[in-house]
């Protein structure tokens, strides 16, 4: 769930008896849950909405790399070493089926990470809060990724073809990642009293940040309702939110851990927990840039891509040697 | 000294090999030039930390007092560690990193290659696993150095640099000492310097088609092998390493 706050390309929905032939016909399709292809018609904004949440998806799994790879060489034991890294080469995975899900909307990776790296694109607000501690790194297994797998559950119905099937592939190793988190915070929680006291900071310091994957409340979400009719989207942040915090809860009950927020109570009538909203203010700001995380992110990345420009030169330029020696012995 | 001793020797030497690079190709996370090379940096160094579980697990086993992989790998000093000096050097460039990673996986290759066959059943089990993942990662690197040297001005000049700088390190995995005597006598591991013909072999190969020119000099670089004397790298390696094993004493993790 690494898309957030994706801005819909289009003034609000367009009624039907305003919509071209093709309009209507595309618009049928998604209604009877047909899936739109790379090669079917689409309108453009549908084509341009998606260009964004997909990019700035698998942006956020390769940034997503930086705070999980932050203790890769820190890992307490081999085997929480081994399953860190399998876990972070999966989420490098996921960037590149994304990329190429993306690459069938007519978009380059190239391009879109030169939006990344000019700020125009954005990866999810998650990655721009640090892990500070070894607990960190199983709260991020189990909440960040808990959390995402309750926005691609839903996604895996979304209506484009390609993006849907990146959902399910995705899904299932995500499950994976987020049991193992859970795992790994477990063995904290039930540890030696330093454990646990890294195990709840881990969670009283990630909650909130978790709970604001799910972006602005439907209120405030003012581009909802088009991706809604497209079926981008396919349930209300509010929705996925309640959903994350009512699995969540008994899972946190499980460690005994304290919960991270006073107000979490279940709601008899409601049938969900009540719970407090996160701090938006904050969360504006982070996606304005002021995260404790936002610029060493970027610089990151930034420096990875400038540093690795002659990598990639001089593959290519082998690369055409070898081609037009192949062409010069035919 | 005993032949389980000279065992428990040559086991910490594959193990520690491959759990120092494993832990240095692991720092590139996040900061390859390529995606593509994030997902096969990462693979590597998961192959070479499963790998280390193997090796390590077997020196405790046949040491005998107790200590798992773990205990090994996480509660040993600097001087205790028998990685050949090459794996503990900083990653440098990507150039170097992969020049290292070829450089060591050539050796690694002919070496699991010779141990499929080694008289203990133990080893060999570990070498044939551990050999199907080293062919790919000699394949990766080989062709990645001849992409590199045989690309642009620039990328040549790094890989140069970098061969330069690593080839004095590589005669280390050719050292031979009484532990490895022993273990060739039994069968049990081949006498290293057996193994630098079919080495120069490959490496000959690669680098000619890399269009890189293999250092004159024939002074090598070695200590870590049998513990004499490390880098001042490795200490600074295993602080970061052990760290939580050393502030958190006999935690479970």
């Amino acid at each position: 769930m690494y898309a957030q706050m994706i801005k819909t390309a289009s003034n609000g929905i367009k009624p039907r008896e305003e919509m071209s032939e093709e309009e209507r016909a595309f618009q049928d399709k998604i209604d009877n849950d047909i899936k739109i292809e790379p090669r079917d018609w689409m309108p453009e904004d549908y084509r341009r909405t998606l260009i964004r949440q997909i990019g700035q998806h698998a942006h956020s799994e390769v940034v997503g790399q930086l705070p999980e790879g932050n203790w890769i060489t820190r890992a307490p034991t081999l085997e929480r070493k081994a399953i860190l890294l399998a876990k972070v080469q999966d989420e490098a995975g996921h960037g590149l089926y994304l990329y190429s899900a993306a690459e069938t909307l007519g978009v380059s990776r190239d391009e879109l990470i030169e939006l990344l790296h000019e700020g125009k694109m954005k990866y999810s607000s998650i990655f721009n809060y640090p892990t500070l501690n070894w607990a960190d790194i199983g709260a991020v297994g189990w909440l960040v990724d808990g959390a995402a797998i309750v926005n691609q559950v839903a996604l895996q119905r979304t209506s484009y073809g390609p993006y849907a099937r990146a959902m399910v592939r995705i899904c299932k190793e995500e499950s994976f990642h987020a049991r193992q988190g859970y795992d790994a915070i477990r063995a904290m929680a039930f540890g030696t009293p330093e454990q646990k006291r890294q195990a709840q900071d881990a969670l009283n310091r990630l909650w909130f940040p978790a709970l604001m994957m799910f972006g602005p409340s439907d209120a405030e979400s003012t581009h909802s309702e088009q991706s809604m009719a497209w079926k981008i989207k396919v349930k209300s942040n509010d929705e996925l939110r309640q959903q994350f915090v009512d699995q969540t809860i008994p899972q946190i009950e499980y460690l005994k851990l304290d919960l991270p927020d006073p107000n979490i109570k279940w709601n008899e009538e409601r049938g969900h927990y009540d719970f407090s909203e996160p701090d938006w203010p904050e969360f504006f700001n982070v996606i304005k840039g002021n995260g404790p995380c936002n610029v060493d992110r970027m610089k990151d990345r930034v420096a990875a891509w400038d540093d690795g420009e002659w990598v990639r030169d001089g593959l290519l330029a082998h690369a055409r040697k070898k081609a037009a020696r192949k062409v010069a012995a035919e | 000294m005993t032949r389980d001793e000279a065992l428990f020797e040559f086991l910490l030497r594959m193990g520690d090999n491959t759990l120092i690079l494993g832990h240095r190709v692991s720092e590139w996370c996040g900061h390859s030039p390529v995606l593509e090379e994030d997902i096969a940096l990462a693979n590597t160094a998961l192959d070479m930390i499963g790998q280390t579980q193997l090796w390590l697990g077997l020196a405790g086993e046949v040491e005998g007092k107790g200590r798992t992989a773990d205990n090994l790998a996480f509660l040993r000093d600097a001087w205790d560690f028998r990685n050949v000096l090459m794996v503990e050097l900083p990653n440098g460039d990507f150039g170097q990193t992969l020049m290292r990673q070829f450089l060591y996986d050539a050796w690694s290759f002919v070496m699991t290659d010779w141990l499929k066959g080694s008289s203990d059943p133990r080893i060999a089990a570990i070498a044939e696993k551990a050999h199907k993942e080293v062919t790919y990662h000699l394949e990766r690197s080989g062709d990645t150095v001849i992409g590199l040297g045989d690309g642009t001005e620039e990328s040549h000049s790094r890989m140069q640099a970098a061969l330069d700088y690593l080839y004095p390190y590589c005669g280390e995995m050719f050292e031979k000492d009484k532990s490895d005597e022993l273990l060739a006598e039994a069968g049990i591991a081949p006498d290293p310097t057996e193994l630098r013909p079919e080495y120069d072999d490959i490496v000959g190969r690669v680098l000619a088609e890399a269009t890189l020119a293999i250092p004159g000099g024939s002074y090598v670089h070695k200590g870590g092998r049998n513990g004499r004397m490390h880098t001042e790298h490795l200490g600074h390696l295993l602080t970061s390493m052990q760290w939580l094993q050393r502030a958190y004493p006999g935690a479970a993790w």
